[in-house]
């Protein structure tokens, strides 16, 4: 190689791989680019290490078996968490057998037996793709005023707060379904015909099962979200003083969403601790879900 | 080829005694319900929309017979539970404005930073790492997003630390975290939008003397710009949804804000606080909600389809 003196752009570097292009990578401009892009990548980890940090350092004190076992109660020394641990529970559960059905029935509708060429299915999916970006505290309105016309008086029992997060998770889950499905090769389906099994068989003995792994994936996802959701349980009217473990649809609940929410809006630093407290246990839920998640993923997905 | 298939498998086609499979065959009343109940599954996504429209609709048409829509829309004060009372929703306009444009500010620049070191510059290893990081910021829950903001980045930066005159709580410290939890949808977009810029485009660019910052900035960028347009349009429209932040920071006085030091209502944290307040079905306060939320509900429904059709653009480019 030779080394210009007045070094034109056109020098030709042999040794780099084709196509890379870092040719003058090491001007000051481009150096101050690379140093920009990791700022905003040092943001995001520089906020989620403080936000986990200071809330782990806020939430310390009040780590411990009382949260899953205490009542709420006025004073903070006594006060816990149980009835929202047990409302989270039956909310999410209720929630998963209502949504994961139906969702995965009309990912199957629109991926595998819908005619796309049809107006009407077009409209469907783009509806499937507005749902999902519709404000969550939007579903808590529709849950509230559904509830109404049904002439329910109280509207905090476990299956409004299920009903509204459904519909929530709904699209979310028909998206990751969908996304499941398409990754099945044609062949696959195409054997399944060959061999005589009819369009059903073929979805219910070959695809489904094949795609699994990404259903799972993306349904521990949605309920995760859902697990974390608060503003739509709020506008139903969960946020109440709960002395008793829910104990079934028709029961009146609290959620850990919504008794962090609780405790922030207090003014003593005894219930901050107790917020934080809930956060981190909120958080520990979210990430082992997540790590479920992306360990099914990474272990089960195949690669046609 | 599925078509042909079940073309050939409808019995008008199947005449006749056929030989050993079962392939064209008998009708089968069992997957013809199957199908039924797949379709009527996939029906009730309209059912939901459908639903959320009507369950808006009436409360803010009994709403919007009290209350003239130019009041609503245009008014200055909102004071809904006062004696005299007045719906002029611009206060809780001029909050939500103030906390998306803030968290704007924040998303964009740095999820555009974050998708372009993930796209462009990262190694697949690097990039194994880096993306479920960005994932994990995406699901913390926002009621722990709304905790941080009051009790970190309100009452210890901006008061303790920047001395800011600010009070109990601000639409800057709302609007600065939600900014933060919009990263990654504004990153996740972008990036899979720079992804599917074709590579030749890249070495072409290399191959004329560009280094990688001219290939991003020249190429690529343009390139995938309809997909980022989509990827900001959708964070507008998260931002102005978000709830539980803004419930928890931005404070609940519904007045015109001017200043991001001030405490201000949103769109969503007013129906999140009057949502407390157990308000009778059917009185006046109740629709208020609904007409609150429909405009929301409009707002969101626009930006998410300029989105749409914007993401369409860069899919059906490549």
């Amino acid at each position: 190689m030779t080394t210009t003196r007045h070094a034109p752009p056109a020098t030709v570097r042999v040794s780099a791989p084709l196509g890379t292009g870092t040719h003058g990578d090491r001007k000051p401009g481009p150096m101050l680019f690379l140093l920009l892009l990791w700022l905003s990548l040092l943001v995001a980890f520089g906020v989620l290490a403080t936000l986990l940090i200071t809330i782990l350092m806020d939430g310390w004190g009040k780590l411990s078996p009382q949260l899953f076992t205490n009542y709420p109660s006025a004073t903070p020394e006594t006060a816990g968490a149980r009835p929202a641990v047990l409302g989270s529970a039956w909310v999410i559960a209720a929630t998963a057998v209502f949504t994961l059905p139906l969702g995965i029935a009309a990912a199957i509708h629109l991926e595998e037996f819908a005619d796309k060429k049809r107006w009407f299915n077009r409209l469907i999916e783009l509806n499937v793709q507005n749902l999902a970006a519709v404000p969550a505290i939007i579903y808590g309105l529709l849950a509230l005023g559904f509830l109404s016309l049904l002439q329910v008086q109280n509207k905090n029992i476990v299956i409004g707060g299920a009903l509204a997060l459904s519909l929530l998770i709904l699209p979310v889950v028909i998206i990751a379904t969908r996304e499941g499905l398409r990754a099945v090769p044609r062949e696959i389906r195409d054997a399944s015909l060959a061999l005589g099994a009819t369009p059903w068989q073929t979805v219910w003995r070959q695809v489904l099962p094949a795609s699994v792994p990404s259903i799972a994936t993306g349904s521990i996802l949605a309920l995760s979200r859902a697990l974390g959701e608060a503003a739509p349980l709020l506008v139903l009217g969960a946020l109440v003083y709960i002395t008793f473990d829910p104990n079934g649809l028709m029961s009146g609940y609290t959620t850990l969403p919504i008794q962090i929410f609780n405790w922030t809006g207090r003014p003593q630093e005894g219930f901050h601790e107790l917020a934080a407290a809930t956060s981190v246990l909120l958080l520990a839920v979210l990430l082992l879900m997540n790590a479920l998640a992306i360990f099914i993923r990474n272990k089960y997905q195949k690669r046609w | 080829m599925t078509a042909v298939i079940e073309k050939a498998a409808g019995p008008e086609l199947a005449p006749g005694p056929r030989p050993g499979t079962q392939f064209a065959g008998r009708r089968r009343p069992g997957e013809t319900l199957i199908r039924m109940v797949l379709r009527l599954a996939a029906l009730l996504t309209m059912v939901t929309t459908v639903g959320i429209l009507i369950a808006l609709l009436i409360p803010s048409l009994s709403f919007f017979a009290e209350v003239p829509v130019w009041e609503f829309l245009f008014g200055t004060r909102w004071a809904p539970r006062f004696a005299d009372a007045s719906f002029g929703a611009i206060p809780l306009i001029t909050a939500t404005l103030w906390t998306t444009v803030i968290a704007l500010l924040v998303a964009v620049p740095f999820g555009l930073g974050a998708a372009i070191m993930l796209a462009e510059y990262a190694k697949p290893r690097t990039r194994s790492i880096l993306k479920p990081v960005l994932e994990v910021l995406a699901g913390v829950p926002t009621v722990v997003y709304g905790f941080f903001a009051l009790q970190f980045v309100q009452a210890t930066v901006l008061r303790e630390w920047l001395q800011l005159p600010t009070g109990a709580f601000s639409v800057l410290a709302a609007g600065l975290v939600m900014g933060v939890m919009i990263i990654p949808t504004i990153a996740s977009i972008s990036e899979d939008a720079m992804s599917a810029v074709p590579s030749a485009l890249r070495q072409g660019s290399a191959a004329l003397g560009a280094n990688r910052m001219q290939t991003t900035l020249r190429v690529v960028f343009p390139a995938a710009l309809s997909g980022i347009v989509a990827a900001v349009v959708l964070g507008v429209s998260r931002a102005v949804g978000e709830t539980m932040i803004v419930a928890i920071a931005a404070g609940s006085q519904a007045r015109i804000v001017t200043n991001p030091l001030e405490q201000g209502q949103t769109m969503t944290g007013f129906i999140a606080n009057a949502a407390l307040g157990d308000s009778r079905v059917g009185s006046l306060e109740y629709n208020t909600l609904f007409a609150v939320g429909l405009l929301l509900f409009l707002i969101t429904l626009l930006m998410n389809m300029i989105s749409i059709r914007f993401v369409r653009r860069f899919r059906e480019a490549y």
